[in-house]
């Protein structure tokens, strides 16, 4: 493939990086990357990767707008308010970047169709606000093999990190399962800074080009935390834990499964946030 | 004794992970353990000792994204 000149001026500070250069962002236009949920953190995060040239966007959403989601969802505008979120998407990034292949699926993502979702894609990005779909994108990119920047926000805080698939840490090498139903508030229960979707957002943006360009060092077996409240960022080291349910030494986990998702109710509404 | 717990150094006095997750008020449901950088398994909390100038990072959940 050769680049137009419009697009050689589009995308000219990108080629001036010795880092990415004509050959680098040729990778970028050739790029799959595959974006669950269309909110809080897809929104920054397909908006910059759009940005950026990435060939072809996958967002997967099976949601409308909501007034409420405009303090933080910026994909979305307030005339799109009621309509669907992949499309509101769609039509953003057609209006940011015309050379980006938009695939849109107005779907749940579930144990069932979650392998052929992400079987075209070459990176996963998750955006979704429910440990159960967090655990599942974490199982099907495992079983799938692709790599998956994980990012989670809450109130003040946000959570970044990127997992190779049998050769990092995995969500589960941490968490093991989810939380017991309704001891952690999600957004809608507990509330967002809006902007920490941006900041986490484009991280997993920024970590995802990092992957396809093969530069740098990519955010795996380090958790990064960032504290909004504090303006502080902190660096978790991690490793593989041998005894993960799915990619340890003795893996429980042979299938993908859906957690049941948690009942909307708090019971420790105080009890979040160690400082 | 000094421990490191979240990156910060506190003076306190605990046996087990699960003294330092009680003198801290965590829950141990709410959180994932690190010690010096090793998941300590939710079974083995109480049975984990602790020595002084151990790191211990609680994770906490963090779930939202939309």
């Amino acid at each position: 493939m050769s680049f137009s000149d419009e697009q050689i001026t589009r995308y000219s500070r990108h080629i001036l990086l010795p880092e990415v250069g004509g050959k680098g962002q040729k990778k970028i236009a050739q790029a799959k990357v595959f974006v669950v949920g269309a909110g809080g953190l897809g929104s920054p995060v397909a908006l910059y990767l759009a940005a950026a040239g990435v060939g072809t966007i996958g967002l997967i959403d099976s949601d409308v707008v909501d007034r409420s989601n405009l303090q933080r969802q910026v994909l979305h505008h307030t005339p799109d308010v009621g309509r669907s979120k992949v499309q509101s998407a769609k039509e953003k990034i057609f209006l940011l970047n015309p050379d980006v292949t938009v695939e849109t699926y107005e779907d749940r993502f579930t144990a069932s169709n979650a392998m052929d979702y992400i079987a075209p894609y070459d990176v996963v990005i998750d955006g979704v606000d429910t440990f159960p779909a967090k655990f599942l994108i974490n199982d099907a990119c495992y079983f799938a093999g692709k790599p998956l920047i994980h990012g989670g926000i809450l109130r003040f805080e946000g959570r970044v990190f990127s997992i190779v698939p049998k050769q990092s840490a995995c969500y589960r090498c941490i968490f093991n399962h989810p939380p017991p139903p309704g001891l952690v508030p999600s957004c809608q229960e507990a509330g967002i800074i809006g902007v920490v979707a941006g900041i986490i957002g484009t991280i997993q943006a920024t970590e995802a080009l990092k992957l396809i360009l093969g530069i740098g060092d990519p955010l795996t077996d380090r958790i990064l935390d960032f504290d909004a409240r504090k303006t502080v960022f902190r660096e978790i080291k991690t490793k593989r834990n041998p005894r993960c349910p799915l990619c340890g030494d003795h893996p429980d986990i042979t299938e993908l499964f859906e957690h049941e998702h948690e009942a909307c109710q708090l019971q420790t509404p105080g009890a979040f946030g160690i400082s | 004794m000094q421990l490191t717990i979240n990156g910060k150094p506190e003076e306190l006095q605990a046996d087990t992970i699960m003294d330092v997750l009680k003198h801290k008020d965590v829950d141990p449901h709410m959180v994932a353990v690190e010690l010096n950088t090793q998941i300590v398994e939710r079974d083995q909390l109480e049975t984990t000792n602790v020595r002084a100038g151990d790191k211990i990072e609680f994770l906490f959940y963090m779930g939202g994204g939309a």
